[in-house]
Order: C-alpha cells, then structure tokens, then sequence
C-alpha cells in the first residue's frame, strides 16, 4: 500500500503504523457529566463501513506526523491523506 | 555423449561447450541452453517420475509452465530440489538428478502406484485415510509423509546469501516478448522511467522460438536489436532473469531476480537472488500465452509434448526431440509448428489435425478430421495410433510428437487482485477482465492478441495510453511489417476413445477420469473441482492444464464455459526460494541489534546477554568459579543490597518533553499530578490507556521551567512516544509541548547500595550529600572533572540508588570509571536478573504485572489515579467492572515451606477446592529467589488479595505439575517503610 | 569545555572513526558533527525564525536539507529541525544555541542518539536501492528523509550524487554498517 503523506509524497505503508477510526479525535472532556457513558460510545462504539473509511495512521518510520487516510475498505484505494493536527483543529479541538 | 539430438540453427553459442551431469552420467551442451534442451539435445527424453502413480515423464514444455521435469540441481548444501529443467540454464559443472524415483530413474520400485491407480483416484486421501482413527498418526500420516513430496532438501544451511531491494518506475512492463518490446521502447523513447522484466535469460520471448519475420529481420534478431536500443536509454531498466511475482496494492509488484543461479557460485559478495519490490504508476502484462495440451489415452510418454514447445526446441535451441515426429492439432499454430519442424529438416511422419474443415496443406501428411487416440512405448513414445476421419485407425511410429489444443493467453498476475478473466470465444480461451490490479492492462497474446503484428501494435498503444494518464505524451514507434494471421482453432479438450487414462495435469497425476468423477460426487464448481482433485496445484499452479479441466467439466455439467468459470490465481507467478523472502534476514542479522553503551566491557567481562526487544543486555556477570547463574544473580543481589551495585539502563525509554503547556500536558497522559512537580524533583508516573488499563509507568523529572525528561519501560519506549505524539498532535493540537527522544543521546547507568553515595562522590565533582541531594531529586552535574552529566535520586531496587547519565560516546569509560571507583566497596555489576530480583523484593511491578489486562487498583496504585483532572483513561477506570471489591490486588507470596519453590504462572487454589478454571482465584506473575529472605518469593494477582494477607492458599502448575502452599504477604519484602531510599 | 579525565568512543566502540571501502564506495564513521533539535515553541515561528537567521542556521522545507557555514539543518517532522554543527566548537551545542533562540525554542542535544556514515562513490542509488524504499533517483542534492533501512528509522540526507550520509540510532551502529557494507557488495 501507499500512502501519500501531504509533505512527503508517496510512501510506502510499510512506514507507518496503524491505530483505527478517525473518530478517536473526537475525545469528550473527562470532567463533565455522564463522562463514562460518553467515553464508552467514543472508545467502543464504531461504524464498519464497506467502503469510504477515515481512519489514522502514524507515520513512525518518517516524520512521525499523525494523518487521517480516506482509504475505501472495499478496493483499498487511499482516497485522501490529511494531517492529522489540521483536521483536529477543524474540528474545534485545541488545548 | 555426443548431442546426438542437435541440429543446425538455433541461439546458441556452439564455439563454447559445457559439461554437466545428470544421474551421474555426463553430457555437453552450450552457453545458450537450458538443462531441458541440452539433455533433449543428447537424446533424454526421460526426466522425471510423476507424483502420484510414479510414471515416466519428460518435459511437455520450454518455460516456466512445465509441470514434469522437476529435478534437483547442484549437490551439498547447494542442493535444490523442485527446480525445472526448461528454464535452469546450463553452466559448465551442473550436477542434476531426477527425482521421485527409487532405485533408478528407468525402474522405479514405486511404479507399483501406477497398477494400483483404481485405488488412488481423485478423492482418495479423505475416502482411504479416514478410518480408524487410531491408525491416522501411527501408520497413515507417516506413509503419506515419506510417499509424498519429489525432492529433498540438503538438510543444511544454505551457503548463499539473498538480497532485497526497492525499485520506482512510470511503466512496469511484465515480459519482453514483441508486445512487451514495443512498450517499453515506446515508453523509453518518450523518456518514461521504464522497468522491462522477463524471467528468460535473453529478451524477444516467443520470437526466439519463431521463424517469423519482423520487418527485414528475424524476429529474434529483431529483439536483439530492440534490446540494444533499450540499453542506451538512461531512464530503461532491462531487467532480465527476473520474474514479476505478484500484483499487490497501489501498483506494488514483487519480483525476484536470479542474479547467480546460473553460476555455479555466486561471484563473492553477490546475492543469488534479489527481491526486488517494484513501485510502478502503470504496467503492462506483456506475458504472451501459454499452450494448452488436448488429452488423450496415455498422453503422457516421454516425448509428448506441446507443438510449441518441439518448435521452440528446434528454433531456439537446434534441438531435434524426435528423428520422426508428428504434431496434433486443433488450431492453425500446430499448423505452423509442424511446417517449422518440417523447415529445420526434420522428418515429420503427420499432422493430425481435429478439423475435417482444416485447409489441406501440402507437402505432408495431413490427416483432417483425425484424433491420436492412444500412444506405445515404455519410457518413451515409440508409436502413436490415430482414428481417422472415417473411423479406421491407423499405428504411426513416431518418437516425438507435438500437440496443440490452442493458447491461453497468460493472464495470471492479472487475476492477482480477484481479477475475474472472461471468456472470448473467437480464440477459445480466457482473457484478462476489466477488474483487474489498478493500473495495469495487458497486451500482445497475453491480451488474446495473438498475431506478431497484433503483439506489436497493442503493445505500443498500450503503452502509449498509460503515458498519457501520466500526462507524458508518447509517440507510438513505427511498427515493422510482420505476419497478422487471424486465429483459427475449433476447441476439442480432450479425445474420446477406450478406457485407458487421459493426463490433463501432469504434475498432479489428474485424468479426465477424474473430473468425471468428481463430477459424479457433486465437486462441480471449479473451485471443488480443484481441491477435489488436486488439479492445478504444485509448482504449476495448472498453467497447462486447469484449462482443461475447466472444459471437461463445463461439458460434463452442460453449461458453457463462461458460466462454469475458471479458478484465478495468487502470487507467486512461479515458485520462490524461502532464502529469497527471508532476504539478508537471517542468523545474527536476523534483524538488528541495538547495544548498550556498557556492551564493550560486558563483553570483555564475560557477560550473557539477554534480548531485550533489539536490545541486548547484560542478564548477569557470571565470575569464575560460578558455575550456575542462581550464583552469579544471588551474589549480584547479595553485594548490591550489602555495599554496592551497577546497572545499565540506558535501554529504558527517555523522551525530552518541552514546552509551556508541557506539565499541563503530563497531567493529561500520566494518571497522577506532575503540574505540581518542582524544578530538580522526579516523580514516579502511571500511565493509563484510555480504557483504564494500566499502559506503561516510569520516573519523570523536571530539568526546568518547561523541560522535563520521562522515563518509559525498555519494551514500551516506542509505543510511549507514538503515544504522546498522538495526544500531543491528534486530541490536544494547540498545547505548546513539543517531544522528542533521547534513549540513545545518554548513557545511564544506576548504582544502587549502601555505598552508593560514597561511590559516586568519588566522581561527581558537586556536592551529593543526603541535604544537598535529597530522594528523588535530579539535576544536571558533572563528574570526572568536568564531563556534562545528569543525575537523578531514583530507585528501583529500593536501595539508596542514583541514576547517573553522560553523553553516550563517554558510556564505555563512565561505566569503567564505576567500576574502578567501586573497587573498595566491593561494588558488582548487575544484569537484568539481579534487577528482576531486588524489583520483586521491593513489590515493584514490571512488565508481568503490566500484561495489558491490569488496572491500577489491581496494582496497589488505585490512589494514584487522581480525579481532580481529566487524564487518559481516568474516566473508564472508574468502570464498574474494573472496580469490584474481590477484584485481583497486587500481593506478595512466600512458600509456607522455604524450602519450596514457586513457579511462575501457578494459579491460586484455595484449600479444598478442586483444580478447576471456576476456583481459579488469580496467579503468580513473577517468581524469584530472594538470597536476602534465603527462599523463593513471589509476587501476584489475587482475587480480594488486600484483605487476604496471612492466608494461606495452594498455587497449582498444571504444566509443570507443581503444587506449593503458600502464604499471603505485603508485596513489600524489603524495607517496607523506605528507610533505605531516604538514607 | 573543562578538562576531564573520560576517553569517548566512537559508535563503533573503537577510539577512531572506522572507514571501509569497497569497490567505488567509502563508507566512513563520522563523529565530528553536533546534532541538536530545534522545535518552535507555539506562536513563536516569526521569532523563532529571525533568531535562526541572525545565528545562521537554515531552516529548509520538508524533505529537505541545507548548509550554512557553520550550521547545516535538515527537517525533522512539522516545525521541527536537526541543527549540526562542528563538534569541536558545539559540544554543548544546546548552551550554544539557547540564548540565540530564547524562549521560542525547544532544543535538545542530540549529538550522541545517532551514528553518522557519510557514503561516497559512484552511482549511490544501485546501492541504496537495496537498503531503503525512498526514491532516491527522483530526489536530487539538498533532498533528505527519514525511511527504513533495516528496519531501522534512518535519516539519508542527499548531499551529492556522489555522496549520501546515513544518519541512524547509535545502539544499531553495527546493524546498519553491516547493512550498508553488505549492500555495497551486491551493488558492486
């Protein structure tokens, strides 16, 4: 597989490592009510789609950036490659 | 021997001779040859023994796709077994040995399979091994074990070295035929990177095997020159002796390259073969076709053979397999076959042709409307008997004879991604679909375009159409005149006539019969057609004959071919040395080592070393005189506990962690506070995941206002850090925190003892004292009179202890400098085991406690998880499953009796219950002996074990089939109050 | 730097930079260069980038590689950089380089986590196309990236056609020498 990193270009998926849904980077606050029924839907709770999948992937053997690949699950086909800080920033989160 | 056999023509290089063996018995042949065409060259036709019935064979091909003649090659650790003798090439020595024969290769005792084959049809594993049971392992599986398999293996270790590599190109073209010629040249003068691979030792394929013109020049003279021109172009790779393997994702190829096979050892240095991975934006499958057999009663003498493969024999290699040969045909290229063979000059006796409708051809006997319906001879052909048209029959002694039952186009790595080939009737074969690898078409035969002119024009437009998804504009070559004959085949698998067996796979030993058979026990798809009957398997993967089969069994069902279907195929296109995909990954570099900055002197000291990950460390320094390693760790312990000891622990993970928000930071990935820390202070730390179990602990210290320097376990160094990035980059993207690892930028090293202090004031020039450096303090020093070194107040073995930390280029002499300072204070240099020991002494958990399955409160360390802010599996811990009252608590363990030893991984057992999973009230995680408490200790998990201290319970080791009482303690064997820490 | 009685070795083990040869390639143990990382600390990028220019440190684009004078730098990861520096003037490189970036810096000493082989020779690439799966044809002087080279997360920074430098973990110093010879004995 290839993987095609927004600043590196093309690597091989060799390089990387793979840890799962991309919507591990939605994490809820710890200090707020009902805490542990929304940690168990974020860290149990996942869409297993046939097709488009976001997911992240850490490219550990190159420049250690966190990436959120849109690979169809299907054909294997790296859709999109973002890095993973932005799309967290996008999505509201920061400290 | 003379090459009885040879004759004129062919592209071999008759001014160089080279001797080789075969059984012992020498021959000749020529630079040029392979092991097949010299041995055919001399007059053996006789090369094998099948696999099941044990019946003579000889080779039915000149390629990869040859399913008989298997031989072993080479001798002594060289041996290898399995290998084809149509493409080994020939070098002056090769040794060569038929197999699967016993005692000799004309008579072979185990031919008795082949009278009894009424008994060993499809099937007959499950039907005749099934019962009784109690004979399967005693009597059935070692008689199939020592039947099976055709050669065998040196037994040693392979001499040879293997290498890898990784290549890049625009356009991958997958053999060097006319069609795979024409692409690259065309991508190569447009000034594409071009790989052009073919597994043949010379480039032109087919063209080689042909008499057909390409433009002014012979087809083969035509590759020749190609080739030359390919060579001067910078951006091609000609690439041969290298087999494209397999499609994989993203236009990833593997392939192997035979850089020494045809030598008789590897040039010094020198791989035998490379692996190479091929990362390609397009590619081609310019793989040709292969032909298919017709089969008929006893199809399978020696000297039978594809049309193709007598005219490739004869215009490749000036080798005449016969002196009177005939061909059969179904199809319009055995036509051609037989008049080539007729042009070399060789006696050709008929050609039989299946169609009544064939246009005559003169010159010689042509027999329309025929069917070699049966073959003589006992090692090989002597005569054929064909019915004709009219239903006579006629004997016609040959000893050679060439069949063609048409060509399948070779699409096997384009069905490597469940690409489904479709049917195209007008050449009655399968072509490659549109589903598949991405990126990849085919041309030429390959493609079902069978023609020379066809192979030329495809393969320039294909190519010309993958540039141009590239966006690089190509234009396409001139193509040469050359013959465009349209295919004419009328299909016929297999000729129906007596009772005798019908070979479609050869290699396997399967007949028509079979498929009838397994037509008639329901196996109907292809894809049980195939397992039932073993049909396409081995080192053929059925390149000659699943076809067949396919047929036979779509006439058998009634249903067209198309709807039967066809298997597809997997990598590897043929087969590949285990030495080849291991690569330089073996023995000592079986994968790299890292070395402690101490590994010199441990060296030199004798030390064993222990894996540790990639890491190797000092397990124990044995002294002379030790003759177990009980003695050698009971007095490390003993000597560290009474004066003094040292430690490398350079392998634990360090990670550099600066940054505004970096004590924010570790308050959110460590369990306990370290906002609070003071500059110069360490803190042990807890880090959870985030669903509450326990991932890692380990010491942080605070260097400066936002510098801080955590330590991780060996093992977790790697995970810790992907960790960190993560909530660093992913689930908190704006804290001012940055990472970055330092395991390796320092040598660290601890003393531990009574007299650690006084050691280390011998080198450190500050001042150390208990007041100026209290526990768990740290800061940066220097020692030996002015070397930059951290130090920091930490222990594991819960002794007065230090780390002390200098650049790593000065970790040789550091840990000279230790030991020489401890002279006068006995000091000892401890290994990983003494560690083990004094961290169990202490209660101090490591990597068995932390299993990945083991919370906080199952430690001991549940305070530890503060609430008061939100931190990385804070939350799930509280889950109320992982915060039962009788749930396992950290314990210590001790033997009721001393003498008693424990073993790691027994089970609590209480008293009078029986041994069973439901009594099952937790384990031992580590066991030790303690030479300070004089017996063996242990520590472990224990169901409600906090409130079960004083009670006595059994651990039971059902593996080692040991039982031991024992009691229930504090984890804390040692110096329970920390007094010795704080000394 | 003050005087102490501590002889450093090489990441080797021997008291001298090892060199090998074979073929047209050189292969040599390089111990004279200062590493540091330099990582911008958050909203400090314009300060943090004037301080490098006014000390002369390079500050090149991802995959790359660049050399001042005295400094040479090449990119890390995001906002994230590997100063060298002489070893001789820059021992305590982070003492150095401190008070020029002040608070707009994280810098860790780096010097000793890694082990240098500066490769010379002709034709590199049908060398190191049997060691990592970078791209090395298509990417020319001043290119650098981290990639595998036996399984062992190495930096190779492109000075030259000619002249490559492998920058890998100290501990597997052995490891990827070996590799390094072994690969240049099949090459060549």
């Amino acid at each position: 597989m290839i993987i095609n990193h927004p600043l590196l270009g093309p690597r091989d998926a060799q390089e990387f490592v793979y840890l799962g849904d991309a919507s591990l980077i939605g994490r809820p606050d710890g200090m707020t009510e009902g805490a542990v029924d929304a940690f168990h839907d974020y860290l149990y709770l996942r869409d297993n789609p046939a097709g488009e999948h976001r997911e992240l992937w850490y490219h550990e053997q190159g420049d250690r950036s966190w990436l959120v690949v849109t690979r169809n699950t299907v054909t294997h086909e790296v859709v999109s490659v973002e890095i993973a800080r932005d799309v967290a920033r996008k999505m509201g989160r920061s400290k | 021997m003379t090459q009885i056999r040879r004759i004129s023509g062919g592209r071999i290089d008759r001014s160089k001779t080279l001797n080789f063996t075969f059984d012992g018995k020498a021959y000749s042949g020529h630079p040029g040859d392979t092991l097949a065409s010299a041995l055919l060259a001399n007059g053996v036709q006789l090369m094998g023994r099948s696999f099941k019935y044990h019946r003579p064979r000889g080779p039915i091909a000149s390629g990869s796709e040859e399913p008989n003649a298997l031989v072993e090659l080479r001798n002594g650790a060289r041996q290898e077994p399995n290998t084809r003798a149509t493409v080994a090439e020939l070098f002056e020595g090769l040794e060569a040995k038929s197999q699967n024969r016993w005692p000799s290769l004309s008579f072979d005792a185990m031919s008795i399979n082949d009278r009894l084959s009424s008994f060993l049809t499809a099937g007959f594993y499950y039907k005749t091994f099934m019962w009784p049971a109690s004979l399967w392992e005693k009597l059935y599986e070692p008689l199939i074990r020592h039947a099976a398999g055709l050669g065998s293996l040196s037994k040693q270790d392979d001499p040879d070295s293997y290498d890898k590599g990784f290549l890049h190109c625009d356009l991958l073209v997958i053999g060097a035929g006319p069609s795979g010629l024409a692409a690259a040249l065309t991508a190569g003068r447009a000034g594409a990177r071009v790989i052009l691979a073919d597994e043949d030792f010379t480039f032109g394929g087919r063209l080689n095997a042909e008499t057909l013109a390409i433009g002014s020049d012979s087809g083969a003279d035509w590759a020749v020159k190609t080739a030359a021109e390919l060579v001067t172009l910078p951006n091609v790779r000609l690439m041969s002796r290298t087999t494209i393997l397999g499609a994989f994702d993203h236009g990833i190829y593997s392939a192997v390259e035979r850089v020494s096979d045809h030598l008789a050892v590897p040039m010094d240095g020198k791989p035998r073969q490379i692996l190479w991975r091929i990362y390609s934006k397009r590619a081609i499958l310019t793989a040709g076709a292969i032909e298919r057999p017709i089969a008929f009663e006893n199809n399978d003498r020696p000297g039978i053979m594809l049309a193709g493969a007598l005219r490739a024999y004869a215009n490749r290699w000036g080798v005449a397999v016969g002196d009177r040969l005939a061909v059969f045909t179904n199809n319009d290229d055995g036509v051609r076959s037989a008049l080539d063979l007729q042009a070399k000059g060789i006696n050709v006796e008929a050609l039989i042709d299946t169609r009544a409708n064939a246009a005559t051809v003169n010159g010689l006997r042509h027999i329309r409307g025929g069917e070699v319906v049966n073959s003589s001879g006992r090692l090989g052909l002597t005569s054929i008997t064909v019915r004709m048209a009219n239903g006579g029959t006629d004997i016609i002694p040959v000893n050679a004879l060439g069949v063609s039952g048409g060509w399948n186009p070779n699409l096997n790595i384009a069905s490597h991604q469940r690409g489904r080939p479709v049917w195209d009737d007008a050449i009655a074969a399968f072509v490659p679909g549109a589903d598949g690898p991405a990126g990849l078409s085919a041309a030429g035969a390959a493609s079902g375009a069978f023609s020379t002119h066809a192979a030329l024009q495809t393969g320039t437009m294909e190519a010309v159409k993958a540039l141009a998804a590239l966006g690089i504009a190509a234009k396409p070559i001139e193509i040469p005149k050359a013959e465009d004959a349209p295919v004419s085949i009328t299909p016929i698998w297999y000729v129906r006539s007596g009772k005798g067996r019908a070979w479609i796979d050869q290699q396997n030993d399967v007949t028509v019969k079979d498929v009838k058979l397994a037509h008639q026990e329901n196996f109907r798809s292809v894809e049980h057609l195939k397992r039932y009957t073993t049909l396409g398997m081995a080192t053929d993967q059925g390149k000659t004959s699943n076809i067949l089969g396919l047929a036979i069994m779509a006439e058998l069902t009634g249903k067209p071919i198309p709807d039967t279907g066809t298997t597809i195929y997997r990598p590897p296109y043929t087969p590949v040395a285990m030495g080849a995909l291991g690569g330089r990954s073996r023995g000592e570099h079986f994968k790299p080592t890292r070395l402690t900055p101490s590994h010199k002197w441990a060296t030199e000291q004798g030390a064993i070393f222990v894996e540790v990950g990639m890491w190797l460390r000092t397990q124990w320094v044995p002294k002379p005189g030790e003759t177990t390693w009980r003695q050698s760790v009971d007095r490390e312990v003993s000597a560290t506990r009474q004066s003094v000891g040292i430690c490398d622990v350079t392998t634990l993970g360090k990670i550099d962690i600066q940054g505004t928000d970096a004590g924010l930071f570790l308050d959110r990935v460590y369990a306990n506070t370290f906002s609070t820390l003071g500059f110069g202070k360490v803190r042990y730390g807890l880090m959870l995941r985030e669903d509450g179990i326990v991932m890692d602990d380990g010491t942080t210290a605070r260097l400066g206002e936002h510098e801080y320097v955590m330590t991780t376990t060996t093992a977790n160094a790697v995970p810790v850090f992907r960790h960190l990035e993560y909530c660093r980059q992913v689930l908190w993207p704006d804290l001012d925190v940055q990472l970055i690892s330092t395991t390796e930028a320092w040598a660290q090293y601890s003393v531990a003892g009574p007299n650690a202090r006084k050691l280390l004031e011998k080198l450190v020039d500050q001042d150390i004292s208990n007041e100026a450096f209290p526990y768990m303090a740290c800061g940066e020093i220097s020692v030996c009179g002015g070397l930059r070194a951290r130090l920091f107040r930490i222990s594991f073995s819960g002794e007065l202890a230090y780390e002390i930390a200098v650049p790593t280029r000065y970790g040789d002499a550091m840990i000279r400098a230790l030991v020489e300072a401890g002279q006068e204070f006995d000091a000892v240099v401890y290994g990983t085991e003494a560690l083990g020991v004094m961290r169990v002494e202490k209660g101090h958990v490591a990597g068995n406690e932390l299993n990945g399955q083991s919370t906080a409160l199952n430690m001991g360390l549940g305070k530890m998880v503060s609430k008061k802010k939100d931190s990385i599996g804070m939350v799930l811990s509280q889950r109320e499953g992982l915060n039962q009252d009788d749930g396992l608590r950290l314990v210590g363990v001790k033997p009721v009796d001393p003498s008693k030893l424990l073993t790691a991984g027994s089970h609590f057992i209480a008293h009078g219950k029986s041994t069973v999973a439901a009594h099952d009230d937790g384990w031992l995680t580590s066991v030790v002996f303690s030479p300070n408490l004089g017996h063996s200790i242990a520590l472990g998990y224990l169901k409600n074990g906090s409130a079960r201290l004083g009670e006595r319970i059994r651990t039971i080791n059902l593996l080692a089939k040991t039982e031991v009482e024992v009691e229930i303690v504090s984890p804390h064997f040692i110096d329970p109050e920390g007094e010795r820490l704080r000394a | 730097m003050p005087e102490h009685r501590l002889k450093s070795l090489t990441p080797l083990g021997h008291d001298k930079p090892k060199t090998t040869t074979h073929g047209p390639i050189t292969i040599t143990e390089i111990v004279d260069v200062a590493l540091a990382s330099l990582a911008i600390r958050r909203d400090q990028a314009k300060a943090f980038t004037m301080a490098a220019t006014a000390i002369g440190i390079p500050l090149p684009e991802p995959g790359h590689y660049k050399a001042n004078s005295t400094y040479r730098a090449f990119w890390l990861g995001p906002e994230q950089w590997m100063v060298e520096a002489p070893f001789a003037s820059h021992e305590d490189i982070v003492a150095v380089l401190r008070p020029a970036f002040g608070a707009t810096a994280s810098i860790t000493e780096q010097t000793d986590a890694w082990v240098r082989f500066d490769v010379v020779g002709s034709d590199l690439p049908t060398m190191f196309e049997r060691l990592c799966a970078f791209d090395l044809r298509r990417h020319g002087s001043g290119s650098s990236t981290r990639t595998m080279i036996e399984h062992l997360g190495c930096y190779i920074v492109i000075h030259s056609d000619e002249k490559f430098s492998v920058i890998g973990p100290r501990s597997s110093a052995h490891s990827i020498d070996h590799a390094l010879l072994t690969a240049a004995k099949s090459a060549f």
